[in-house]
């Protein structure tokens, strides 16, 4: 078994057997309660300072953002930004409560279908978990309302974040994490997959020099939602 | 992948002269030293971060075997798979019965060293397999049948004109006197190819930078997005994993994330970084339905214990390689194998034998930049001494480098002698050169004065006829 041979392998080169079970309690308790390292000064500010600096750090990295005050505004608001781009007013967006729930029927030119993403998709409306501000970072965990591949496959990926949902280091968006979501299948808090997306796709891979657009979205836009006034 | 370590003089030589490649290695300043720097300056904690990656790290390997299992057991949890694999043969047997079993055709491919170790697209293709490096950098290259030459920007050593000339020679259905006005019409042109395979591959196979024992994820950083298409879109996703990916929680990946763009990319966070846990979920609309992580050791639990033990510690993010002179000088291609630069002249020999990989630590002026840079604290210029070290008791080393290192050995004991021979040296050198002011050839260090002049000892005579000078003044 290469398994017992790999333990066993290490065992050997750490000079000791297998960790004797008082060891073990101690991991599992730094595991269950994880120590907190550093965590940077720049992301230890008053909310509205984490909120500032989580935009210019989205902005800094080729993303964009329109602050909204009222949920109902978001309909109008994506209508506008895909007309602003030239893009045509249809768009996948994430099969949420709070996006199937708004009143699309107010803009009746934008087509709306609530699913996960295609290939041909132009733009997409992902429903936002929590924005980090220390590097401008979205957190996307995938759950059966907020499917992966609307943060892939679309060439415009836009995001509703509340700003409510802003924090300042990615220890806290863990923490979220760890309060809200449970997981079907484990019971944990983990989802299959978590997304932390920091501006649109880009590669360097040619001449190290930066282009944006490889094989994900060629743009992101952040509707920020004003819950904290 | 074959290993050409062996031939290093000879690949270094010819590197040397090779127009394209010096172009190529011109960009690592600007593209990587420079952003580098820039990002470091920008989070004052940087410095103190670097001793808790190293912490975390040794935490880690200290109690390996124990979070390696705790890991396995939350993958199995989350509905996946871990195949524990000794050996690169055994990992490659793991992919393609996975791969068979799931009656792939097609394989999409994240960049993933552990694959150019094990040699996974040549043992897939052997059995009908097509592998499709997604990638940009690693794309090109599978096109043209090279290795890669970076560990985190595989095609470091192409310029443009190596891209357009390639594109245009492969993808024949597009007009031949298309233009690429810009970098950015090569990327398209490349992006319009891999999204078709990215929707009709069979399996997903990824690297993984981190595994994580608490929550049983393995973690990938991007800046394309080509992994997290990858490992969505197909039906069966692999990520391969060194043992040594290990880390305990969400934390302490965290802090290591912070250290791993900024000393990659100069980036202070890469475009994707994604945990991935377990097979897609009841009520789920997107994910992949089987989930496998091939755990490879590879001879590395053969380092624990050992001199190269905090080898072990190295996250992959190339600021040795960015920041090493030889590197910047001979290029990714000579070093031979998976691994250049100063983490490769250390992992080199420990995975395939100094017998084999003994000129790479050797490879090296020990200025210590690799070591200054690295944001896990690795000793790498000490590691690649007790590879000189191992060389030399090993008899691996030439005859006449032998005898050399004897007779100096002979002298360094006996001050008096040594003092009268080099002080001997010193001036018969300087009644030699007093002409040309150098010398570009000398008896017994033909090697040495080939590629480039000695300069003649100045006045004054050798250090310790100056330094007793100086404590009679």
């Amino acid at each position: 078994m290469s398994r017992d041979a790999i333990l066993a392998g290490i065992r050997r080169g750490l000079r000791r057997g297998e960790l004797p079970e008082d060891q073990k309690a101690m991991l599992r308790t730094r595991m269950a309660r994880p120590p907190r390292h550093l965590m940077p000064a720049r992301s230890r500010l008053a909310h509205a300072g984490q909120v500032a600096l989580f935009v210019a750090n989205l902005e800094k990295e080729f993303a964009t953002v329109t602050r909204l005050t009222a949920l109902s505004e978001v309909p109008g608001a994506v209508a506008e930004f895909l007309a602003a781009q030239n893009l045509p007013p249809q768009l996948a967006i994430a099969p949420h409560p709070e996006l199937t729930g708004l009143a699309w029927e107010e803009r009746p030119m934008l087509r709306i279908e609530a699913r996960p993403g295609q290939a041909q998709d132009f733009a997409s409306l992902q429903h936002g978990f929590a924005g980090i501000a220390e590097t401008g970072t979205l957190m996307l965990p995938s759950h059966p309302t907020r499917p992966t591949t609307l943060n892939l496959l679309p060439d415009t990926a836009m995001v509703l974040l509340r700003t409510s949902r802003v924090v300042g280091a990615y220890e806290e968006a863990w923490d979220l994490l760890r309060a809200e979501n449970s997981d079907s299948r484990t019971g944990g808090f983990m989802p299959r997959n978590v997304m932390l997306v920091t501006g649109p796709s880009r590669s360097a891979d040619i001449e190290q020099t930066l282009e944006l657009g490889a094989h994900g979205p060629r743009r992101l836009h952040v509707f920020l939602l004003d819950d904290t006034q | 992948m074959q290993i050409h370590s062996p031939q290093f003089k000879q690949r270094a030589a010819e590197a040397l002269v090779d127009p394209g490649l010096q172009k190529a290695l011109g960009r690592a300043k600007q593209g990587f030293q420079v952003k580098r720097a820039a990002a470091v300056a920008g989070l004052p904690e940087f410095e103190a971060l670097r001793d808790v990656g190293r912490d975390i790290k040794n935490h880690t390997l200290a109690n390996l075997d124990f979070y390696l299992e705790e890991f396995a057991a939350r993958v199995e949890k989350a509905g996946g798979h871990v195949h524990w694999c000794s050996t690169a043969d055994e990992a490659r047997a793991a992919v393609l019965a996975i791969c068979q079993k799931a009656g792939a055709k097609t394989v999409t491919k994240g960049k993933s060293m552990i694959s150019e170790e094990l040699g996974v697209n040549e043992h897939l293709e052997k059995h009908g397999i097509t592998p499709v490096e997604t990638d940009l950098g690693e794309y090109i290259l599978q096109i043209r049948d090279e290795g890669p030459s970076h560990i985190i920007a595989p095609a470091f050593h192409l310029n443009r004109e190596d891209w357009e000339e390639t594109f245009r020679r492969v993808h024949t259905d597009l007009p031949a006197d298309r233009v690429f006005s810009e970098r950015r019409d090569i990327m398209t042109e490349a992006r319009a190819r891999l999204r078709q395979k990215f929707l009709t591959a069979d399996v997903g196979i990824t690297g993984a930078n981190f595994l994580i024992a608490e929550t049983g994820s393995s973690v990938i950083v991007t800046n394309e997005g080509n992994g997290d298409l990858t490992q969505t879109l197909p039906k069966v996703h692999i990520a391969l994993a060194s043992i040594e990916k290990m880390v305990p929680t969400l934390e302490d990946a965290t802090s290591l994330l912070r250290l791993l763009a900024r000393s990659a990319t100069g980036q202070d966070f890469s475009v994707y970084t994604t945990f991935s846990t377990g097979a897609r979920r009841a009520a789920e609309l997107d994910g992949p339905q089987e989930y496998h992580v091939v755990l490879l050791d590879g001879g590395r639990s053969n380092m624990l214990g050992t001199e190269y033990q905090e080898m072990l510690r190295c996250i992959r993010c190339a600021a040795c390689m960015n920041h090493c002179p030889v590197y910047g000088a001979v290029g990714g291609h000579s070093y031979g194998w998976v691994y250049p630069g100063p983490m490769g002249s250390v992992l080199t020999p420990t995975l395939v034998g100094v017998d084999k990989a003994g000129h790479l630590p050797n490879a090296s002026t020990f200025c210590g930049r690799c070591e200054s840079v690295c944001p896990v604290k690795i000793p790498l210029p000490k590691m690649m001494r007790h590879w000189r070290e191992r060389e030399f008791e090993r008899h691996l080393s030439p005859a006449a480098t032998r005898s050399a290192m004897g007779l100096w050995a002979w002298l360094a004991k006996r001050p008096e002698v040594y003092r009268a021979a080099t002080g001997l040296a010193v001036r018969a050198l300087k009644l030699l050169g007093r002409k040309t002011g150098s010398f570009s050839a000398l008896p017994l260090a033909g090697g040495w004065t080939a590629g480039r002049d000695l300069p003649v000892p100045q006045a004054g005579g050798t250090f310790m006829a100056q330094y007793a000078k100086s404590k009679r003044q």
